[in-house]
């Protein structure tokens, strides 16, 4: 029940109208987050929020295509490993781990930094974004097994 | 005419000062007994996990309260603001870069990832209420311990 | 072994973890047997570098690790010192061991479900390795909630009453991790750091002020509560034995092992000497809530008939001795506490194994029921079971008797007549009923008409090996006592009390 598109018509073309400035905003929000108040974690949720609202009003099945929920934890762990594997890349250029300042993205050593923090920001806010919308997935049972087993 | 009635309700002069010095910290303190409350004497779980979110709220807006300074602005300093003073004798613009005139960053900065958690210990838990529900048919503390 | 792997290894063990848990998760669904190659083999890996790290850290010294260049105290910094190292080798290895037992077992109890369990168990893995590793409060705070995290979803699995049980350890978790923030809170505002080695530089200055003696209460009862110490116990029966065998294998020997560190980290080497003894009561609270956890715990243990809950008591009582190593506050405590830390982690380790081995050979592991067809039928895992009580009632040469000999050695230093004849007192009681078991299983005659089952044999290769690692481990940590001791333990001694 919680699963199908509801049934009036103002719901739906709010939340159609309203989605796409709260996406908008988001990646304003994440692209500000190494330098205002802002990042991957903000910026994800909020995007994470967009997609909860296409689905409740709209219904899950329809919006698979906005993201599918087979893929949600895979992609999840995805962006977590883009996190570790920026990370990472400061071992190739002889630093410590999460030392951006030696990975040749820029001239001066802060906007190296930033570039970074640009990077991982993107990886935290898939992550953040797919996890959101796994768990309320998972909430409405729309992961189901179809034989009644819970997940 | 409200401040004298205050002054009535709390009894003394001190001790309206202490709250209106010390307000945001008195509503963190209510709102951790609200937490606990919730918590203990609650029988349904859904009302203990609110009471325990409200708990994790209140500790993150405490630390944000610790990082406020009298007359202090947000922590962004930009390149134009240091290339401006740096060349200047003007002590307002001098005043404008010294780190003590800014808010401290680091207490927002450790609370996101407070929230966070906080969020995750939230999914958990909603999980394992489902799972439970599934389980027992009801989330009454005391339903369940009878079928137990 | 190339010298710059070495070096970072403070942060590639956790890592490995780390990503090793996104790797299974992103395989699950192409090619879901090969989670627990992946998580073997991480562990695997994991173990060897925490094994290299501890060799270069006992020869070379301490390793400062500071994350992202930045020195501390402005950055994080992860420190491998010889005890970090040590419990980091433990953490990994026990880890490793259970995860091979897990093979087989874990079909078993949670068929079809394997590749989110190995995912969390490495994700737990990672949280307890980077809680060992760390050098910061707040990132301190971080690492244990994402082991507590792992803990919960673990534990919530299996049985009808598994949520519940794992919903009551996440309530008064969340809580005692509300708590410590709280503390960390106060104590940031007097000190302005969070970083271990500067707060003890700062802390003899201000350790008299309000906010610094409260928010080290705060932050202390927050972690005595997720160590399981003794009025703070009571979600640790119920959460360790509705879950599966397997989960507990893993959780038990090590989860409340690394706030235990956490609290060793903080009274030994971040307070100043006399706080626990004589500007708070603390050495005597943790003395008498040792004492009381080791009685409330053995006898509990003793009347269970099932292993599980028996174990999951006698963890409780094992807590109490690690507490009352850190209540007497001084070096022999402190080898009493860490040598304990380590022989419970193998002692569970090896029992839990067996457990397993039990319930699937057999199908039960009630107690009463396990005779002497059962020695026959499983040899090598009754012999492993007798190693890990040998070492419970703590007799040497086992590992378990030199833990107990250092804390009676404290006792006695400090005159603390009633703990010391609680340790005995404990001892003689598991003693009498570790005697009663083996007359059950080596003595006692198979009851009429139960000759002629057919002995299918022992538990397989995969869940037998890590059962019998950890009983030859026992018998090794007790012979190679002293090198532990002199090499590992005492250099960190020199500031101490």
């Amino acid at each position: 029940m919680i699963r199908s598109a509801s049934a009036s018509l103002i719901v739906r073309v709010t939340a159609r109208t309203v989605a796409p400035l709260i996406q908008v905003f988001a990646l304003y929000v994440l692209f500000h987050g190494h330098y205002s108040p802002g990042g991957g974690f903000q910026g994800g949720v909020m995007i994470a929020a967009s997609v909860i609202l296409m689905r409740l009003s709209h219904g899950t099945r329809a919006t698979q295509r906005l993201l599918p929920t087979s893929a949600a934890t895979r992609l999840a762990a995805l962006g977590a490993l883009m996190f570790l594997l920026v990370g990472a890349l400061a071992f190739r250029y002889g630093g410590e781990y999460l030392d951006y300042g030696r990975i040749p993205l820029a001239d001066s050593e802060p906007m190296r930094r930033s570039y970074g923090i640009l990077l991982v920001e993107l990886g935290v806010a898939l992550a953040c974004i797919t996890a959101l919308v796994s768990i309320y997935d998972d909430l409405v049972g729309a992961r189901g097994h179809g034989d009644g087993r819970d997940v | 005419m409200t401040i004298s009635w205050a002054r009535a309700v709390t009894g003394t002069d001190a001790m309206f000062e202490f709250f209106r010095l010390h307000f945001a910290h008195v509503c963190i303190v209510v709102l951790i007994a609200i937490g606990f409350f919730g918590m203990v004497a609650k029988r349904n779980f859904v009302k203990k996990l609110i009471g325990m979110s409200i708990l994790q709220s209140a500790i993150i807006l405490f630390w944000l309260v610790s990082a406020v300074k009298r007359g202090a602005t947000i922590p962004i300093m930009t390149e134009e603001d240091l290339n401006a003073a740096a060349g200047s004798v003007d002590s307002a613009l001098a005043a404008s870069v010294d780190p003590a005139n800014y808010m401290n960053p680091l207490p927002h900065t450790l609370m996101l990832t407070a929230i966070v958690v906080a969020v995750v210990t939230s999914g958990v838990a909603i999980a394992l209420l489902v799972r439970i529900y599934r389980k027992f048919g009801t989330l009454e503390e005391d339903s369940i311990l009878e079928q137990l | 072994m190339r010298p710059d792997l070495v070096e970072h290894s403070p942060v590639l063990i956790p890592l490995l973890f780390l990503g090793g848990a996104m790797i299974v998760i992103l395989l699950s669904m192409l090619r879901p047997r090969l989670s627990h190659p992946i998580a073997m083999g991480v562990s695997g890996l994991a173990t060897i570098l925490a094994a290299f790290g501890l060799e270069r850290v006992v020869s070379g010294g301490t390793i400062h690790y500071h994350l992202g260049g930045w020195t501390p105290p402005i950055g994080i910094e992860l420190v491998l010192d010889p005890l970090s190292a040590l419990l980091v080798l433990m953490m990994c290895g026990v880890g490793f061991l259970v995860l091979m037992h897990a093979r087989r077992s874990l079909p078993s109890e949670l068929p079809g479900r394997e590749p989110p369990f190995y995912a969390l168990s490495l994700l737990l893995l990672a949280g307890l390795c980077g809680i060992v590793l760390t050098g910061d409060l707040f990132n301190l705070y971080v690492f244990i909630e994402i082991v507590s995290l792992s803990s919960y979803a673990l534990l919530g699995v299996g049985s009808k009453r598994a949520p519940l049980s794992a919903f009551r350890y996440l309530v008064m978790g969340t809580t005692a991790g509300s708590l410590y923030l709280l503390g960390l809170a106060l104590v940031y505002m007097q000190t302005g750091t969070l970083n271990m080695v500067d707060l003890g530089e700062i802390l003899p200055s201000v350790i008299t002020t309000a906010p610094v003696g409260v928010g080290l209460t705060f932050m202390l009862t927050g972690l005595a509560l997720k160590s399981a110490i003794f009025p703070l116990h009571g979600w640790l029966p119920d959460a360790y034995t509705d879950a599966i065998s397997t989960a507990t294998a893993l959780i038990a020997p090590i989860a409340t092992k690394a706030a235990l560190y956490a609290i060793i980290r903080i009274l030994f080497f971040v307070v100043p000497p006399n706080y626990t003894t004589e500007l708070t009561p603390i050495a005597d609270l943790m003395c008498v809530s040792a004492g009381c956890a080791i009685v409330y715990g053995s006898v509990m243990a003793m009347g269970q008939k099932e292993l599980k809950r028996m174990l999951a008591y006698s963890s409780v009582a094992q807590v109490g001795y690690i507490a009352m190593g850190i209540g007497l506050a001084s070096p022999l405590g402190y080898l009493g506490a860490v040598l304990h830390i380590l022989n419970h982690a193998c002692m569970k380790g090896c029992l839990f194994c067996v457990s397993g081995n039990l319930r699937y050979t057999i199908g039960h592991s009630y107690l009463p029921k396990i005779d002497a067809s059962v020695r026959r039928r499983m040899p090598w895992s009754m012999a492993a079971f007798s190693i890990a009580a040998v070492s419970m009632i703590g007799l040497p040469p086992t590992a378990g008797f030199f833990s107990k000999w250092y804390l009676a050695k404290g006792a006695l230093e400090q005159g603390r007549w009633i703990l010391l004849s609680t340790l005995l007192l404990s001892t003689l009681m598991n003693a009498v009923y570790f005697v009663r078991m083996f007359e059950q299983i080596y003595l006692r005659p198979t009851p009429e008409g139960e000759s002629g089952r057919a002995a299918t044999g022992e538990a397989p290769r995969s869940m037998l090996v890590p059962t019998l690692v950890f009983a030859a481990l026992l018998l090794i940590l007790g012979l190679a006592n002293a090198v532990i001791v002199a090499k590992v333990l005492e250099p960190m001694l020199g500031g101490l009390s």
